[in-house]
């Protein structure tokens, strides 16, 4: 338990420093994001109550926004998928359940699961964060486009990683 | 009361969310309000040191250009230097004498930390900040173009408005018609801006330069912004729709100058009494 919470705090700075250092620099076609910051709260354990993902949604968005100089634009995006996440691991429960001690990863449940779990939760993310900043839906299509770049960039590198970084069964 | 509490209980989740969910439209929201001091954004040391590690890598591959632009502008100032000599000479007048006029602006020169330009509201982080002499509302400018006003600053940091930020406009005129507009940005495209107001019967043309009014006294007179790229006047609209390209190419900005307006706070406290005479 007490590993667990030492290696997710590590594990925020890190991916703190990947979005703010790497991928921030990073945009393809001046329309793609990367905001891989999102997938550290997709992937808190099943058993984290919907209060702390939120306060940890919370926390994440706000350190983002420092760096970003966007005062309130990431947190308030996070924050709403913190908060729809439970309900939607709820009701997109395998038969079965969730094992308790694991986190929603590809090694769990499998990729179609994994890509029905995140799919909706960054599009909503991504949603609430570009038609905010836009602050309207003046500009209604070419958000849009960002919108859709952005998700395919983002859920690309989530799921890559993956792939790429050997899944512990449990932490 | 018991009960209240329970469900208060109960719904705790859900009540937090709200809270954090009003906390942050109250912090967008005041983040909106222009030219404030504040300490949670990039200005702060922690976060400037980071981004300025990553612009520091960046920077390594455009090094070859920022050289030749420095160059560059090096042999135009001392042309300029050179030119003035020869007219103190050749006409035995005596150097002007400082006055408040002829020091009207000063030049701060900073680096660049941190810098955007595919948001809608993009800012920039220089390693300049109140113990050198920045004051929020300050203008910026590079040796190619405008390049925004200053927002907030800490003690050795400050975030600008880049002149790539949707709320952010800029007094201009049309060099060769003296006719006034606005520049603003439509979010688009980070190599054009939109010039707005240029009334029906000014004719603007492709390649007129596009150079600040210094109407607002926050950019001296005569900042290039950039040239026309475009024109259009549809059948009933009022103002011209006017495309301008933008001299400094803010994707590989490195070095800005902070403009200090010595008259600003003469000439503002000059209209706001005018303006309450008027009332």
């Amino acid at each position: 338990m007490i590993r667990s919470i030492i290696i997710h705090i590590v594990l925020f700075f890190v991916y703190v420093l990947v979005q703010v250092v790497l991928l921030k620099n990073l945009v393809l076609f001046d329309a793609a994001f990367c905001f891989l910051y999102v997938a550290y709260i997709l992937l808190l354990p099943f058993e984290l109550s919907s209060m702390r993902v939120i306060v940890i949604g919370f926390l994440m968005g706000f350190t983002i926004d420092i760096f970003y100089d966007s005062m309130g634009l990431h947190a308030f995006a996070t924050v709403f998928m913190s908060y729809a996440r439970n309900y939607w691991l709820a009701v997109i429960t395998p038969q079965g359940g969730y094992d308790s001690g694991n986190t929603p990863t590809v090694s769990t449940n499998g990729t179609q699961w994994f890509l029905v779990y995140t799919i909706p939760l960054v599009f909503i993310h991504h949603v609430i964060l570009f038609f905010l900043e836009a602050s309207g839906f003046d500009m209604f299509w070419y958000t849009m486009m960002k919108i859709i770049g952005s998700l395919f960039f983002t859920l690309s590198v989530i799921v890559f990683l993956q792939f790429l970084v050997p899944q512990r069964r449990r932490i | 009361m018991e009960r209240l509490l329970k469900f208060i209980y109960e719904y705790r989740a859900f009540f937090t969310f709200i809270f954090l969910e009003l906390m942050c439209a109250w912090l967008i929201v005041e983040n909106n309000q222009f030219q404030s001091s504040r300490y949670f954004n990039s200005s702060n040391r922690i976060a400037a040191n980071v981004l300025g590690f990553s612009q520091g890598v960046r920077e390594y591959f455009s090094l070859r250009t920022i050289n030749n632009d420095l160059a560059h502008e090096n042999a135009i100032l001392r042309t300029a230097l050179e030119q003035r000599n020869q007219r103190i000479i050749a006409s035995r007048i005596p150097e002007l004498k400082k006055t408040m006029i002829n020091h009207r602006f000063e030049y701060i020169s900073a680096k660049v930390m941190s810098n955007s330009t595919d948001l809608y509201k993009n800012y920039i982080t220089v390693d300049k900040g109140k113990l050198d002499g920045i004051e929020p509302g300050m203008a910026v400018i590079s040796t190619l173009g405008a390049v925004g006003k200053v927002k907030s600053v800490s003690n050795h940091f400050s975030v600008l408005i880049s002149l790539l930020h949707t709320d952010e406009m800029v007094s201009c005129t049309i060099k060769q018609k003296d006719y006034f507009g606005t520049a603003q940005w439509d979010g688009a495209d980070s190599r054009f801006t939109a010039l707005r107001y240029i009334p029906r019967h000014a004719n603007p043309a492709v390649g007129d330069t596009v150079v600040t009014s210094g109407f607002n006294a926050v950019f001296p007179n005569g900042v290039l912004v950039g040239v026309i790229h475009q024109a259009t006047l549809s059948e009933e609209a009022p103002f011209w729709d006017i495309k301008v390209a933008l001299a400094q190419d803010f994707n590989r900005l490195s070095f800005v100058e902070l403009v200090k307006s010595n008259l600003k706070k003469e000439r503002d406290s000059l209209v706001s009494v005018t303006i309450g005479e008027i009332r």
